[in-house]
């Protein structure tokens, strides 16, 4: 290769992964900034209806329910404002748990469910060994006992 | 000075490995998985901070015309490139087992791609122009324009929605680590520092070596054998 080929290949790569930037951003700015709807934000027709989209909140307490004979479950995700039917059928994060965030990936059908094809589960920026977790829960309990009594 | 700053890398990068992996205590969430965080945060921390480092010197180097800051410049793109690298690679192995998926276009995510891309784009334009000073020249436009990136990177998680957590550790609040991972990252965030500081200043020294080799105190160097 002559160098001056050379240079021309490397202005082309160089050209090529700008524009390769620019587009990410682009995209990212148009489709991808809004990550996931809130179920508030579905409720209120925010979301993009007959389009595939992402929902996103906390799984409701004792909502999940497993299928016996294949992978479908069963559970509603909340905002703690208002709350969305999802059904899903595929393996589930490991960090999938009630209480905790999720964001599924689908749509909404015609009887208001959200039927998902991917679910991911989204953790918070807390970190501390599982006995400190548990003291902390308890302290909360206590707390709310004391609220009660 | 290098070897000074070389030896401390690895003795803080055992130190930190160490608590890292066999002193901090397990996650109550992610169990053991989490600890990859000893490794994923030192190293965006670091993609974003050179990143900062390399646009200020070339933006010197653009602004009063002195050689040395643009090599500076020069010679930290390729560690800001690998921390990059690293950020989104260790990203994707924790991402996979926890949130259930390697890769998400959310805006934290992109945002660091992007800068990946800013780094090499600053390499390679450099690479492409054969006269240095125009080359300095040219990369420190790259790398000026491209440090608007480095807020939203930080902010993203902020600013909107995204699978990516908010910050564990910030200036304006208590971290929400336990305090032996919290010192395990930091010392290994030390390490990237140390590794970053004698690998910089080493590859400037190659790079002045090699621009300046016309001259006779190089050439008086490499008579004597020490280049």
């Amino acid at each position: 290769m002559k160098p001056r080929h050379k240079k021309l290949v490397i202005i082309a790569s160089a050209v090529t992964a700008l524009g390769v930037a620019s587009i990410l951003v682009l995209n990212a700015f148009q489709s991808n900034l809004v990550f996931f709807f809130s179920p508030s934000q579905v409720i209120a027709k925010e979301a993009p209806i007959g389009k595939s989209f992402r929902i996103g909140g906390l799984v409701a307490e004792g909502s999940v329910q497993r299928d016996d004979r294949s992978t479908t479950v069963r559970f509603a995700v909340t905002d703690t404002a208002q709350t969305i039917p999802v059904v899903y059928t595929g393996i589930l994060p490991d960090l999938f748990r009630e209480g905790k965030g999720v964001v599924a990936q689908g749509k909404i059908s015609a009887n208001g469910i959200f039927e998902a094809d991917e679910v991911l589960a989204k953790h918070d920026e807390n970190y501390m060994p599982p006995e400190a977790a548990e003291a902390l829960e308890q302290a909360a309990k206590a707390q709310k006992a004391s609220l009660v009594q | 000075m290098t070897p000074i700053f070389a030896f401390a890398a690895v003795i803080l990068l055992v130190a930190g490995l160490y608590i890292g992996f066999f002193v901090a205590p397990t996650d109550f969430q992610q169990g053991e998985a989490y600890r990859i965080i000893f490794i994923h945060v030192p190293a965006a921390w670091m993609s974003m901070f050179l990143y900062v480092v390399m646009a200020f010197w070339a933006g010197i180097g653009l602004a009063f015309n002195t050689r040395l800051s643009s090599m500076f410049a020069t010679a930290i793109a390729p560690t800001g490139a690998m921390f990059t690298f690293i950020a989104l690679w260790t990203g994707a192995l924790w991402g996979k087992p926890m949130w259930g998926t390697w890769w998400v276009w959310d805006a934290r995510l992109t945002s660091e791609l992007i800068l990946l891309f800013l780094y090499i784009g600053f390499m390679s334009l450099q690479a492409a122009i054969d006269d240095p000073r125009r080359a300095d020249k040219a990369g420190a436009i790259i790398a000026l324009v491209g440090v608007v990136n480095i807020p939203i990177i930080y902010f993203s998680v902020q600013w909107w929605n995204t699978l990516h957590q908010g910050a564990s550790v910030s200036v304006n609040q208590a971290p929400s680590m336990a305090t032996t991972m919290l010192v395990g990252m930091l010392v290994m965030v030390l390490a990237s520092w140390m590794y970053s500081i004698a690998v910089i200043l080493k590859r400037t020294r190659v790079i002045i070596l090699e621009r300046e080799s016309h001259t006779a105190w190089v050439a008086e160097l490499q008579k004597k054998g020490t280049v």
